[in-house]
């Protein structure tokens, strides 16, 4: 009794108990009240997350290029479970896009996006994009080595716009360097302006799905309508309505309890990301690379051709997100099952493919050279037997100059370059001695870097390379030349030997 | 007439006649239309020196950014090789920490005569790292690959490494550093002549005497 009077007592001064009450009860169609539609309040739970554990780090971290670093390293092993909040904030960005992507992946398929969810759909890639924001500039936060050559990437992206380039690097950056002023408005971007912005991006989505409902379970050949769809979804709702609370909403109470749970289990069992190395850009023994959800981005960067990276980085997001914010007003009307859209489905799927080998090649950069195998990795002894001395004189240059940092011999070494292990069964010595010293096809020249004496003795080792005892390379041409040749010569020496008997008449 | 409107949007004037719209525009709703204005005016006023302050670090000079810098002792180059070596740029602020170092590679082509290239590779800013041997600059990011003079040998880079102007004063190697070296911000900076000599001091331009590294800077610089 006392509990219903203050309820009562409160609700008659706050106003809005009932309002809220109603908004979770509203009927929603039944065939909606799937495992399907859970996506976007997990996301929401770790939104969540991510904002108490963030609060909670906050009291610690020190945004000052002079001691984030020292921070996060005080976090991690001085600050009574400091670790398990930076592996919990760590792991819920990464568990945060990952259930934002399946969402978004999920209403597209569904068809959501169509009429009368168009802006919906809009605030979400919106909230897509912060998402990555918060990211991004999460990476910078954890002011290691890879967020300095990160913010090093991000600045040399911005010098490429045309004439303001150099003003972005500027304003990117807070000044000419990476330094103090770029961690503090990187922090100022992560703790207030997109979070503020997500928050508020968040309530405008969440009211607009409350304004038309979550849309029902796509059928083939129910095509959305503009004139008749909102009639037919409310007759829908009037005919199978179910409360969206609980009866819809127990399964995303379940599945957001399972991912905050996992997030926690991820946190415990594989503790927090880095810091790595200090920020200290004389420190150049180090290889750089992104968080997860951007390695793909750091794979695509190698295999653009020079000509085409500044245009394909500066235009290709701008027509991506254009293509994505456009896409409910171009296709805002008809089919919404997955079954009748194959266009819709082969999209999802070749984009997903590319992400997904883009992302497997930038955990193990294969265009990298491996800067320490020319050290590190011998030449395999079965490649030794039998070798003349000139040839192991040649398998010592090969290494001295650092061939295998791009060139791998029985799988170890760079994979930058062709495997060498069956050279010789591929190019002839006369292309071999062509290609070492005058380079081409993405290989630098060694002209200035080989004498002579190195280049025979490294060719004439490159020549014992062919696999399993495959066939030489061999030049036709040359062949053919060769026995041009011998005719040639047998010809002039025949008219020779003719000329001499005419001299010799003559005498 | 209830006070309430039946709907979003409605107005108490909807139902008025011409006449009695035009006699509810009262003054109150002038004034309140005026105060609107004012503060639009009072937020456009507001508004510069806020702009300006978050476009601050865009509005500097570029001629102002950069300064020589001591790179220590020329017997600390020795000629024929390339090295590594610090320095804390001029532009460092209080706040900048270890990232106010850096560091750049000295090539000393002959006594008088030197290269000295950014750590950053043209591509995407990754520390480049130089392989005597191979006589090769390599990134580790995307697999950059620049000769010893700098120049683009293969790899993702549309150009050679960043080369900073220098000079010599006495015993001392001094370069002009500034910018974190990009494409647009690059090392030296494009208002100065690409000469790495100053004009005040002939005699060294003259005995440097790099026609070469000066003809590539301005191919560079397209």
């Amino acid at each position: 009794m006392a509990g219903l009077k203050i309820s009562k007592w409160l609700e008659h001064r706050l106003g809005f108990i009932q309002p809220l009450k109603q908004a979770a009860e509203h009927p929603t169609p039944s065939n909606n009240a799937s495992w399907w539609y859970v996506f976007g309040s997990a996301a929401t739970v770790l939104l969540m997350l991510q904002v108490v554990t963030g609060i909670l780090l906050a009291l610690v971290y020190s945004p000052s290029a002079n001691e984030a670093w020292t921070s996060l390293n005080f976090l991690n092993h001085n600050v009574a479970l400091g670790w398990y909040l930076r592996a919990l904030h760590g792991w819920g960005s990464d568990f945060m896009i990952a259930i934002v992507l399946l969402h978004l992946v999920q209403v597209f398929l569904f068809g959501s996006f169509k009429f009368p969810r168009e802006l919906t759909w809009m605030v979400g890639v919106v909230l897509l994009l912060l998402t990555l924001g918060m990211a991004f500039t999460g990476q910078v936060m954890r002011f290691d080595q890879d967020a300095y050559w990160g913010l090093g990437i991000g600045a040399s992206i911005a010098s490429r716009v045309p004439f303001v380039g150099a003003d972005l690097v500027h304003l990117m950056l807070g000044g000419p360097i990476i330094g103090g002023a770029t961690l503090s408005r990187f922090f100022t971007l992560h703790v207030f302006v997109i979070p503020g912005l997500l928050l508020a991006g968040v309530a405008v989505h969440v009211l607009m799905v409350l304004k038309h409902g979550v849309s029902d379970w796509p059928m083939p050949g129910r095509l959305v309508r503009r004139s008749t769809y909102e009639r037919e979804y409310h007759e829908l709702t009037q005919r199978t309505g179910l409360p969206f609370v609980p009866d819809a909403a127990w399964k995303d109470a379940v599945f957001a309890a399972a991912i905050i749970f996992s997030v926690m289990a991820c946190a415990f069992f594989f503790g927090p990301f880095g810091p790595s190395g200090q920020p200290d850009p004389t420190i150049i023994q180090t290889a750089p690379h992104p968080d997860f959800a951007f390695l793909w981005i750091y794979a695509v960067l190698a295999f653009l051709p020079p000509s085409l990276e500044t245009p394909v980085l500066l235009v290709a997001p701008v027509l991506a997100i254009t293509g994505m914010l456009l896409l409910p007003l171009l296709a805002g009307e008809g089919e919404r099952h997955w079954a009748r859209r194959p266009v819709a489905v082969l999209s999802v799927s070749v984009i997903a493919v590319t992400l997904g080998i883009f992302t497997r090649l930038g955990t193990y950069t294969p265009w990298s050279p491996v800067m320490d195998a020319w050290s590190g990795d011998a030449v395999p002894v079965k490649y030794m037997h039998n070798r003349s001395p000139l040839e192991r004189e040649g398998a010592m240059v090969l290494q001295d100059k650092q061939c295998r940092d791009c060139h791998s011999l029985n799988g170890e070494g760079g994979m930058r370059g062709p495997a060498l292990d069956a050279v010789a069964s591929r190019m002839t010595e006369d292309q071999i001695v062509r290609q070492v010293l005058q380079g081409g096809g993405n290989m630098p020249a060694y002209g200035n870097a080989l004498n002579p004496a190195e280049t025979k003795a490294l060719v004439s080792f490159l020549m014992t390379l062919r696999g399993h005892d495959l066939q030489p390379a061999m030049d036709a041409s040359r062949e053919l030349l060769r026995e041009s040749r011998m005719e040639q010569t047998a010809g002039s020496a025949d008219s020779a030997a003719a000329a001499a008997e005419k001299a010799g008449q003559q005498k | 007439m209830s006070e309430l409107l039946k709907y979003p949007g409605m107005s108490k004037v909807d139902t008025l006649s011409p006449e009695e719209k035009a006699a509810a525009h009262t003054r109150r709703v002038f004034l309140f239309k005026l105060a609107v204005g004012l503060n639009a005016m009072v937020g456009a006023v507001l508004a510069v020196p806020l702009v300006g302050y978050l476009l601050g670090p865009a509005a500097k000079k570029r001629s102002d950014i950069g300064a020589w810098v001591n790179l220590g002792s020329l017997s600390d180059f020795p000629v024929g090789q390339t090295r590594l070596t610090d320095f804390r740029s001029p532009m460092a602020a209080f706040n900048d920490g270890e990232t106010g170092k850096t560091s750049c590679w000295v090539r000393r082509i002959s006594e008088r005569s030197f290269q000295v290239f950014a750590i950053n590779c043209a591509h995407l800013g990754c520390p480049v790292r130089w392989f005597s041997e191979s006589r090769l600059f390599l990134c580790p990011c995307h697999g950059g690959a620049y000769y010893e003079d700098g120049s683009r040998a293969s790899g993702p880079p549309e150009r050679g490494l960043f080369e900073y102007k220098f000079k010599i004063a006495g015993d001392s190697l001094l370069i002009h550093a500034g910018n974190l070296p990009t494409l647009s911000t690059e090392a030296s900076c494009r208002e100065k002549p690409l000469v790495q000599i100053e004009a005040a001091e002939p005699a060294e331009a003259a005995s440097a005497g790099m026609p070469d590294a000066t003809a590539r800077s301005t191919t560079w610089q397209g």
